[in-house]
């Protein structure tokens, strides 16, 4: 079977790493042809030298990973849970989930971070709209339609893995962003002429001012090698000794075979804008696949002029979450919404009411407009 | 007279036979095969990740292709949005090919061949995580 396959494409092809054995993945930032033991070791060593060169964590840190059940945060739990413990990290690592409140649909995802639970034994928290902000998404779609709640899904995510950290008592949060994420960001970000995010939302680390750091350990990392990261997990555990030396996590291999995450595309929201960047990324990527990382040093090297006015941090009055207005994006949002006046805060504001305008501009409905969500992703 | 008619039509429907005989494999080359659809593909199958199909090759080519593989799935089993597994031709970019568990960019992608048996996996990386 073996000489059958290898006749394949004109010959053997041997990962130019190990020069052993056969080659089955193409490298998108290398271009590299590797086989899947060299595979998983570039995979997670290069993901141990992100976490070192840029000094995410430090001994005792408590660190809770945004798990939304999907693909990314899944990956990223588990192999941060590996480099822990193989590297000694000294960590003590949590999963941190929010539920919208989607019936149907978040439920499924959920599950999934219940099962890593267990599989990778860490500790499981997860804080809902409902009881955050006395609000389910289906009660808020149910009030506003289906139009304009994905800016309550994104503002409402972003503080309740804030406020589920607070309780969890962590020193950071981590995110499962991958490399294609961050270049789509950049790319939104100049469409927009968003220029105070454009070169923030490529920092390893964020909110270094706020309470809770985030940070991004996949930050260089290629959407398609964590998809194809747990695909190749059960054939080197079986095919060779490579996991000889089982780790303390109680993981089964057939979930991980089985890709044991759930697509978790919001289904309030197509987002159309998101998805053409995507695509457009995509696209670049299969012409050049370094397009993706020089689109992101791209926005790393954009400077903010001094005439750029940088909002100021200050926290929210009503909740006191971080805010550069009176009040966050989420008490605006809420207000509306118990006030029964929804729209209120959402986008950009009307000729209508002109006398607002400025207080609007300034308090961001322009940016709460701009942070819809396209998944459920944090 | 009348025996070498017989024999010639013999030889005549023997030829056909074999003609017919051909036909009939290289119309109705079977292959059998393993498909995979996951990371949100599936549900353009009917929510089925695991399809063991056989994929008939019409063209009287003696070969299997991905590039034939791709149109047979596209009639066969894509019941929706077949914008979101095609672009042209190929997958949709971000889709990615698996042979084998072997990438596709190392087997020749649309021109790789395939063989009876083989499993072919496709998953989309566009749906967030
Ligand atoms: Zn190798
Ligand atoms: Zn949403
Ligand atoms: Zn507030």
């Amino acid at each position: 079977m073996e000489e059958e396959r290898q006749r394949r494409g004109g010959g053997v092809r041997l990962c130019c790493l190990c020069n052993r054995q056969r080659a089955s993945l193409k490298r998108p930032k290398t271009l590299q042809q590797i086989c899947r033991d060299c595979f998983y070791r570039v995979f997670e060593d290069e993901i141990h030298d992100v976490i070192l060169s840029n000094r995410l964590f430090s001994p005792g840190d408590r660190v809770a990973i945004g798990a939304s059940g999907g693909k990314d945060s899944t990956v990223l739990a588990y192999v941060l849970s590996k480099l822990n413990h193989a590297h000694s990290y000294g960590l003590d690592l949590f999963l941190l989930s929010v539920d919208e409140g989607i019936t149907g649909y978040r439920d499924d995802s959920l599950l999934t971070v219940h099962r890593n639970q267990i599989q990778y034994g860490l500790p499981l928290k997860v804080v809902s709209y409902k009881e955050l902000y006395g609000w389910s998404m289906d009660e808020i779609v149910k009030m506003i339609g289906v139009k304009n709640n994905c800016t309550f899904c994104g503002v409402f995510r972003r503080q309740a893995l804030d406020r589920g950290a607070a309780q969890l008592k962590v020193d950071k949060v981590v995110t499962g962003h991958n490399a294609d994420d961050i270049a789509e960001t950049v790319l939104l970000n100049i469409l927009r002429g968003d220029i105070a995010r454009l070169s923030r939302c490529t920092s390893i680390t964020t909110g270094e001012d706020g309470p809770i750091p985030r940070c991004k350990p996949f930050k260089y990392t290629y959407e398609k090698e964590i998809v194809i990261y747990p695909f190749y997990f059960i054939a080197a555990a079986t095919s060779t000794a490579a996991f000889a030396n089982p780790s303390p996590l109680s993981f089964t291999y057939a979930y991980f075979k089985k890709l044991d995450y759930f697509s978790t595309e919001c289904i309030y929201s197509p987002n159309a804008y998101r998805g053409f960047a995507r695509e457009f990324i995509k696209d670049l990527e299969r012409i050049r696949p370094r397009a993706i990382l020089d689109i992101i040093k791209s926005g790393e090297n954009f400077r903010i002029s001094t005439t750029t006015k940088m909002p100021e941090q200050g926290t929210c009055e009503r909740c006191g979450y971080i805010s550069s207005q009176k009040w966050c994006k989420a008490c605006v949002l809420l207000d509306g919404l118990n006030r029964g006046l929804p729209k209120l805060g959402i986008g950009r504001s009307r000729a209508g009411i002109t006398g607002r305008k400025d207080r609007n501009e300034n308090y961001g409905g322009k940016s709460i407009d701009n942070k819809q969500c396209g998944t459920l992703d944090f | 007279m009348i025996k070498s008619k017989s024999s010639s039509s013999l030889l005549c429907s023997s030829l056909s036979l074999a003609r017919v005989l051909g036909f009939l494999r290289t119309t109705l080359l079977n292959m059998q095969l393993t498909l995979e659809f996951g990371g949100g593909l599936e549900l353009l199958c009917d929510s089925k990740k695991i399809h063991n199909v056989n994929v008939e090759q019409q063209n009287g080519e003696d070969k299997l292709t991905m590039k034939d593989l791709l149109s047979w799935v596209r009639t066969n089993l894509i019941k929706e949005r077949p914008e979101m597994f095609m672009k042209g031709d190929t997958v949709r970019p971000g889709v990615l090919v698996l042979v084998n568990d072997c990438d596709w960019e190392l087997s020749g992608q649309l021109s790789t061949s395939l063989e009876e048996k083989d499993v072919v996996v496709f998953i989309s990386t566009l749906h967030g995580g």
